[in-house]
């Protein structure tokens, strides 16, 4: 991995002040909404890049992780008032944990198993709380209102807060990212992604590995999933646990550039307004409509361009170089 | 003066099934050989270097590394301690360049990246590769990923370098190089374990050669002996080599 350019801690630097600059100039709720979405989908998909894009294992199971993240902190709220940002980071915890018990032993599935395996674990897990009568089965949660402050990560007049917590907690993710892919962790992801052969004959401890990359993976999507609580303030299995979450998840990761650090967030700047602009556009007559347009935006980045649209832009910018 | 026993195994039986791919091996390589392992296809030098190595799991036997006990250790511990080992398919990380390659080797001593490349460039310069430390490794003509390979089996610093016919399918030109790259690490102080089919390659380099047929040791001994012992022509080298001995 390169260092990077000052070209692009500039156009970085650019693209953050924009970003910053825009609940200034844009007041209307639904864009803000709609960014909301991609900074979530976005962190989501860093997540994910983690495990699936460097260390090679295809999750089609984040969903559960964020489901964890959510219903950990909501449930704290709700039965202890324990405060969200306590909650936050404890949903990090028990996804982790969740994430490292589940992990070890898969720990010798690769490619298509461990994604069928994952898509069972989520599942499981969506059926569970969907039953589970302590987190209000399948009823969810409501989560009590508190007043609007930023220590009770909780505001009722306007999604600017929110937004800009959530632009946060996608740059903590970016950073962590960056870090693994920058370190020893980085390249050691990237040989078990080859093969665990060549992994373990260049010494590296691949269970060890994998479960240190399934973790952060798992403990960065139930930060998204305790963000989503709060910012909805509603949640039951179906709203954070659904197989479709994790789809958009895979999906986005791959069409922005699975393996690279700003892929996702391509990825979610391209997927998620199609989706949120289709809803809105075609009510429910066009339930689906944003997948047929995913599903065709897949077909051809995954027979034109397999490394994703950050793979194209690379490619551009090393011809105009 | 004795040299050290780098390599000792004793008994080491693998067991497919019904099948015994490795049955009651004994050897010892001293430190600073180059031992050679030939045979016929199936006669299980690659089981045999799997289960020196941790990739399977011996049914049983004894297998020491400088008086350390590895058997059935894991593969990446063995490493760890100082053996390094290539595939009989070329395994290197396709989407990675050269350098990277070899850094992600040379990370097994080192826990940054800075220090990993320094060893890894210098490694390169040692393997002739350094040309070519911006390809991919897709890139490679297969040649060049055995050189890689090599590469980054002596970027974890060995004490031990087991290749797993490094030789197979090159011109002779490309022969004559890995060949003279064998001499190379070897007159590094390193101790070496081959598999090869390439005759002409054993007899050059190997101090003493070892033949498997259908997975027992059949014979051991220098190259010159080796050759010219009747068993070892029956089993695997044919008849035209009582004439070129």
């Amino acid at each position: 991995m390169k260092n990077l350019s000052p070209k692009t801690i500039t156009v970085g630097l650019v693209v953050l002040a924009l970003l910053l600059i825009f609940p200034m100039v844009v007041t209307q709720i639904f864009p803000l909404q709609i960014m909301i979405l991609v900074f979530m989908y976005a962190m989501l998909g860093v997540a994910w890049n983690i495990m699936g894009g460097y260390a090679g294992m295809f999750s089609f199971g984040q969903a559960a992780f964020f489901g964890i993240g959510a219903y950990t902190s909501s449930f704290l709220l709700m039965t202890f008032h324990v405060n969200p940002w306590i909650g936050l980071i404890a949903g990090g915890v028990v996804a982790a944990l969740v994430a490292a018990a589940i992990g070890y032993p898969c720990s010798n599935l690769r490619g298509h198993y461990f994604a069928i395996a994952s898509i069972a674990f989520a599942e499981i897990v969506r059926v569970h709380f969907n039953n589970w009568t302590l987190m209000n089965a399948a009823e969810g949660i409501s989560l009590p209102m508190l007043d609007e402050s930023f220590v009770n990560f909780m505001f009722h007049t306007s999604k600017v807060p929110y937004y800009y917590i959530m632009l946060a907690f996608l740059i903590l993710a970016l950073i962590v990212c960056y870090f693994v892919a920058t370190s020893k962790m980085g390249y050691y992801f990237r040989a078990i992604k080859e093969s665990h052969d060549v992994a373990e004959v260049l010494g590296v401890n691949v269970v060890r590995y994998r479960l240190v990359a399934i973790m952060i993976s798992a403990f960065l999507s139930a930060m998204a999933g305790t963000f989503y609580a709060q910012y909805v303030l509603y949640i039951d299995p179906e709203s954070v646990m659904l197989l479709a979450i994790s789809v958009q998840i895979v999906l986005l990761s791959m069409l922005g550039g699975a393996g690279s650090v700003m892929g996702p967030v391509i990825g979610a700047a391209v997927l998620i307004p199609i989706a949120e602009v289709t809803r809105v556009w075609l009510g429910h007559r066009g339930t689906g409509v944003d997948m047929l347009i995913y599903g065709f935006l897949i077909t051809i980045i995954s027979v034109y361009q397999p490394q994703g649209v950050w793979g194209l832009l690379s490619r551009i910018g090393n011809r105009i170089k | 003066m004795n040299k050290a026993i780098c390599l000792d195994v004793k008994g080491m039986t693998k067991w497919f099934g019904g099948l015994a791919a490795n049955q009651d091996i004994d050897f010892f390589i001293e430190e600073g050989e180059i031992v050679s392992i030939i045979g016929p296809n199936g006669a299980g030098k690659s089981t045999l270097f799997n289960c020196i190595t941790g990739f399977y799991k011996p049914s049983s036997g004894k297998v020491s590394f400088f008086g350390r006990d590895i058997y059935r250790m894991r593969a990446d511990k063995i490493c760890k301690l100082g053996i390094a080992r290539t595939f009989q398919v070329v395994q290197v990380i396709s989407d990675m360049t050269v350098l990277e390659n070899v850094v992600t080797g040379a990370l097994l001593r080192f826990s940054t990246i800075g220090p990993a490349t320094d060893k890894a460039i210098e490694i390169l310069a040692f393997t002739g590769l350094i040309d070519k430390k911006s390809f991919l490794g897709t890139e490679l003509t297969i040649a060049d990923k055995k050189r890689l390979e090599v590469s980054m089996a002596l970027a974890t610093q060995p004490r031990l370098l087991m290749l797993d016919e490094s030789m197979a399918g090159l011109t002779p030109v490309e022969l004559r190089q890995i060949i003279d790259l064998i001499k190379k690490i070897r007159s590094q102080g390193m101790t070496l374990v081959i598999v090869e089919h390439v005759m002409e390659a054993v007899m050059e380099i190997s101090d003493r050669v070892i033949v498997l047929n259908t997975g027992k040791k059949i014979m051991e001994g220098a190259p010159k002996e080796v050759c010219s012992s009747p068993e070892v022509i029956q089993a695997y080298l044919g008849d035209k080599y009582r004439v070129v001995c």
